[in-house]
Formats: C-alpha cells, sequence, structure tokens
C-alpha cells in the first residue's frame, strides 16, 4: 500500500508526457507560412467547383466527338511510322544518354573521380541537365537544330544524362571497395579498376537506371512533338489543331498502348536483371 | 629468443640476394601515436617469413611500409632493390608494383566477375596490361598462363564461375592464383587464412608455403595463428609494443618466445619453458588449439 502511494507520488511529480511532441518557434513559424501561401495559392489557381460544373458538359461533348477513333488504313499507316518514329528517338537517345553518363558519373562520383575537387563540374552540369525540363530543351534544340526527330534526340540525350549521370555516381560512389583497394596496390590505372572492378560491381544498378531511363524517354518523345520535335505527339498537336477529334483519341489510345507496353517490358527485364 | 631493442641485425654483405632490409624503420600516425619504431630487418631471396604479433601490434602497418603502400615516419628500406626513406617515388612504386604479388585477408575479388577474369586481372599495372582487366580481350598467353596458375591451386575446373558463387577457402585461392600470375619475386600476404575455418587455413597456407618454394618467391606473410607460423615459414619475426621482439629461425623459436608475445605468459605458467616452440606445439597440441 505505502509502495503504491510512493509510486504514485512519483508518477505525478515527473508528470505525464506530452501526446505531441513540442514543436521549435522556428518550425512553428515555417508550418503557418506554408499554410497562409497554401490558402493563398488555393484561392488563386484552384479550380472552383461551378467551373468545374460548367465545363463537365463541354468535356462529355468533346469525348463524344472522339468516339469512335478514327481507323482509316491510310491514317493508322501515318500513325504507325508516327509510332517507330517516337520509339526510334526514345531508344536511340537513351543509348547515346547512357553512354555519355559512364564517364559523366565516373567524373562526378566521390572518392572514385580522377577530378578530386573539380567533380562538382560534372555533378553541376548533371543537375542542370535534370532540373531543366524536357520540353524546354526541346525548343532549345528545336530553335538551334529545326524541327524534326534530331531535336528530339538530343532532348533525350540530355534529359537522360541528368537522369543516369546522378545514379550512375551515386551507385559508383557505393561499389564494394576491396577489389578497388586490390587492383590499385597492383598498380591498376583508375581507368581499368573503373572497368575490371567497379561497373561490374555495380552493373545490376546502372542496367536498372538505364532501364528507368528507357521507359522516361518513351513517355517524353511522345510529348516532345507538341513543340516540334517529332514524334507521335507531333501528330496529336495537328490533330488537336484541325479540330480531329476521332484522331486524337485514336493518338492518345496508341500512347498509351505504347506506354504500358514499354512499361510490362522494362518491368520484366528489370527482374530478369536483379 | 631476443628481448626487444636487442635484435642483432644480419650484416648485408652475408645476405645473398637481399630482399627486404630496413634500417631504424618507425612510424608513427598523424596523431602522434607510434606504431614501431627501430625496425631493423633484413630478409633475403626465397624465404618464407611469418611476421606475428597480437592485434594492432603493427604488423599490417609494417609490411605496408615495407612495399611502400604506406608512408614511414623514419628510417630507411630498401625493397627489390629500391631505396627509399619514407615513401617511394611514384617510379619506384610502378617497379616495385610489378615484382610482387599481394593476398589480402578479404580476397578483394570482383564478385560479379568470373574466376577467369580476375586472375587475369592479375596482370593489371604490368607493361601494356589495360586489355586485362576481363579475360575476354585479355592477351591469349595471358588466359593460358592464369589457367596455368588456377591449375596450381587446384580450381582450374572453376575458371568460369562466378568469383561470389566461391566459398571463402577457393575465393583465397583465387587470389593466390591471382597475384602468382604476376611472377612476382616477392609475395606479401596480410593475414591469408584469418577469416578461414582451421581446416581451410592450413590448406591455404600450405598452398601458399609450397608455391613460394617450388617458384622461389620470397613469402612475407603476417598471422596471429601461432601454428601457421611455425609450420609454413623458415622464420619468424615477431612485433611486440613497437619492437621487433625476436627474429629468429623457426627451428630456434621457443614455446615461451611465442607465449610472450601471444599470451603474456600463461603458457610459461603450465611450465614449457624452453622447448622448440614447433615441437612443443606437435607434442602438446596447444598451439595447434
Amino acid at each position: 500500500m505505502r509502495s503504491a502511494s510512493v509510486h504514485s507520488a512519483s508518477m505525478r511529480s515527473a508528470g505525464l508526457p506530452p501526446r505531441l511532441p513540442s514543436i521549435s518557434p522556428v518550425s512553428f513559424t515555417l508550418l503557418v507560412v506554408f499554410g497562409a501561401v497554401f490558402l493563398a495559392s488555393v484561392g488563386q489557381v484552384a479550380p472552383a467547383p461551378e467551373k468545374l460544373a460548367a465545363g463537365a458538359p463541354r468535356m462529355a461533348e468533346l469525348v463524344g466527338r472522339m468516339l469512335p477513333p478514327n481507323t482509316d488504313p491510310g491514317f493508322l499507316q501515318r500513325m504507325g511510322w508516327r509510332i517507330v518514329e517516337t520509339l526510334q528517338i526514345a531508344l536511340v537517345g537513351t543509348v547515346f544518354g547512357v553512354i555519355l553518363s559512364l564517364p559523366v558519373g565516373w567524373l562526378a562520383a566521390r572518392g572514385i573521380s580522377p577530378l578530386g575537387v573539380f567533380r562538382q563540374l560534372p555533378r553541376a552540369l548533371v543537375s542542370l541537365f535534370r532540373t531543366v525540363p524536357d520540353l524546354v530543351w526541346a525548343l532549345l534544340f528545336v530553335s538551334t537544330l529545326g524541327l524534326g526527330a534530331v531535336a528530339g534526340t538530343m532532348t533525350i540525350v540530355v534529359d537522360t544524362i541528368g537522369f543516369c549521370g546522378r545514379f550512375f555516381a551515386e551507385a559508383m560512389e557505393e561499389a564494394d571497395m576491396k577489389p578497388q583497394e586490390a587492383l590499385h596496390a597492383i598498380g591498376a590505372n583508375r581507368v581499368t579498376v573503373l572497368c575490371g572492378a567497379i561497373l561490374p560491381d555495380v552493373m545490376p544498378t546502372l542496367i536498372n537506371s538505364s532501364l528507368f531511363a528507357l521507359e522516361k524517354a518513351v513517355r517524353s518523345s511522345v510529348v516532345l512533338g507538341l513543340v516540334g520535335a517529332g514524334g507521335i505527339g507531333q501528330e496529336l498537336k495537328v490533330a488537336f489543331d484541325l479540330f480531329q477529334y476521332r484522331n486524337a483519341s485514336a493518338i492518345i489510345l496508341a500512347i498509351f498502348a505504347i506506354v504500358l507496353v514499354m512499361e510490362l517490358l522494362t518491368d520484366r527485364l528489370r527482374a530478369k536483371f536483379q | 629468443m631476443q628481448p626487444a631493442g636487442m635484435v642483432q641485425p644480419i650484416p648485408a654483405q652475408v645476405i645473398p640476394a637481399q630482399v627486404i632490409r630496413t634500417r631504424g624503420l618507425s612510424k608513427t600516425y598523424p596523431n602522434g601515436q607510434a606504431v614501431f619504431a627501430g625496425v631493423h630487418l633484413d630478409i633475403s631471396a626465397d624465404q618464407r617469413v611469418a611476421l606475428i604479433g597480437s592485434n594492432g601490434a603493427g604488423k599490417s602497418t609494417l609490411l605496408k611500409c615495407l612495399i611502400g603502400l604506406l608512408p614511414s615516419t623514419g628510417g630507411e628500406i630498401m625493397t627489390l632493390g629500391e631505396s627509399f626513406s619514407t615513401a617511394p617515388s611514384p617510379a619506384q612504386l610502378r617497379r616495385l608494383r610489378r615484382q610482387i604479388g599481394f593476398v589480402f585477408q578479404n580476397h578483394g575479388l570482383v564478385g560479379r566477375q568470373s574466376v577467369l577474369t580476375n586472375v587475369v586481372q592479375g596482370k593489371l599495372g604490368l607493361p601494356g596490361s589495360w586489355r586485362a582487366f576481363h579475360h575476354a580481350i585479355a592477351r591469349r598467353e595471358w588466359r593460358e598462363e592464369a589457367m596455368q596458375a588456377l591449375a596450381e591451386v587446384r580450381l582450374a575446373e572453376r575458371a568460369g564461375a562466378r568469383a561470389d558463387q566461391l566459398s571463402g577457402g577457393q575465393a583465397q585461392r583465387v587470389a593466390i592464383a591471382r597475384a602468382l600470375i604476376r611472377r612476382p619475386k616477392l609475395m606479401i600476404a596480410d593475414e591469408p587464412a584469418a577469416s578461414l575455418d582451421p581446416a581451410v587455413g592450413r590448406e591455404i597456407m600450405t598452398i601458399f608455403s609450397d608455391l613460394a618454394r617450388e617458384h622461389g618467391i620470397t613469402l612475407v606473410y603476417t598471422t596471429h595463428d601461432m601454428k601457421h607460423a611455425l609450420d609454413y615459414s623458415d622464420r619468424v619475426i615477431a612485433l611486440r609494443a613497437g619492437q621487433v621482439h625476436f627474429d629468429l629461425p623457426t627451428a630456434q623459436v621457443r614455446a615461451r618466445d611465442m607465449d610472450e608475445v601471444f599470451t603474456h605468459g600463461a603458457f610459461a605458467d603450465e611450465g614449457a619453458p624452453d622447448i622448440p616452440a614447433a615441437q612443443g606445439a606437435n607434442a602438446g597440441g596447444l598451439l595447434h588449439a
């Protein structure tokens, strides 16, 4: 009994811990600022319910004009060639991008790069490639190289370096050091250590990242045509510009099929190379 | 036994084909911690030398200093004809590496490469060796040499297997083959059997010892296993408290000497005073445990 009262007194003196962790003044201020910015933004850019309600009949009308999708053989043949061009842009752009990402990733990797502190330069380049959206790169290449698939391919190359360069560098940094040390000890140079020890060790990660890059490139390449960089997107833009909505629905279905097939394919390949 | 600081260096003129020679070698870490000091060593060609000491005695550091992989902080080193203090020049280091085979406690194999590729990679660092990073593009004679080296460690039938599919003992045998393919004059092995079970460890040490003798390679290995030190060497050098505690032909090493290095007197309490260590170990089995 006495023991129970002692325990109870001890609990009172210690007090119950708070249900929620305490928040610092700085965190509280940031939270309030974030909330205010969000609420102000909702008022300016979020769709009003009445606007959504007014748009619904127009959407239904548009969908009605899109059906049934155009299955005219001449149109399907033209669309087929555009799909082939889209896949070519994605494939060629990804392969060149992956190849260029290998040296870029190596030069940017901490502890491996021969550039020492200057490895920040390739890192900055990769960041630039990654942070500028692909449509902006497409606009730049259309301006410099002209309309067409070449601009699209260059866009995918740059986009892939931005994506793979970072992942390749991180994978190389995490490669097993023991084989590298063993080869350095016998006098192997940096390039042969890269080819003989680092790349074989990180190959599953490289393949995985490359397949993600290919999947991403296919998704990108279907919209690059909207700014004139070739591929099926160009056909989609023409269809909307000329109010050929049945053509547009056929192209949208084709894009859906391409992306779906590519995802299934890359998923299976990734599983194989794990 | 020779007490610390009373090592009698062998005069250079009586040593045939000296491979390693140090005078007053010392190593202190940047934080001021001394690893060893005043080390005099003379190792001649074809010797098999066990470098022993308890954990942290500085065996591996000494080994790396001897071959220029770590800079020393004082004294003189002459290894395979290259004389240097602190660290060798880049040209000296290149020449040294060409004549030395390395085997590490962790074999350092590339797990996702084939056994044959790992052995061919032993040629890296030699002149014109850039193609040796993969057996598929390596010179034909190097592939044949690699197969020969694998046959010598009895692993030729696993040449096509991936290195990460090998057992610890097999991986260490591949590491030995990788060192052998360099046709080294000096083989350096840092605790080559430390991570293996006793039976496999003995097998690895036997292969090491036999191949070194057969090819006329000077073998210097570190170990904290008394049996490995006594059974596979011609000479034992013991480090204790940063000094060469003794440096003796293996046959002259006494159980008490080993005991002082490893067990701080426990063996002496059991009344095994001055019998040769190898004999004592074989008779009583105490050192084999």
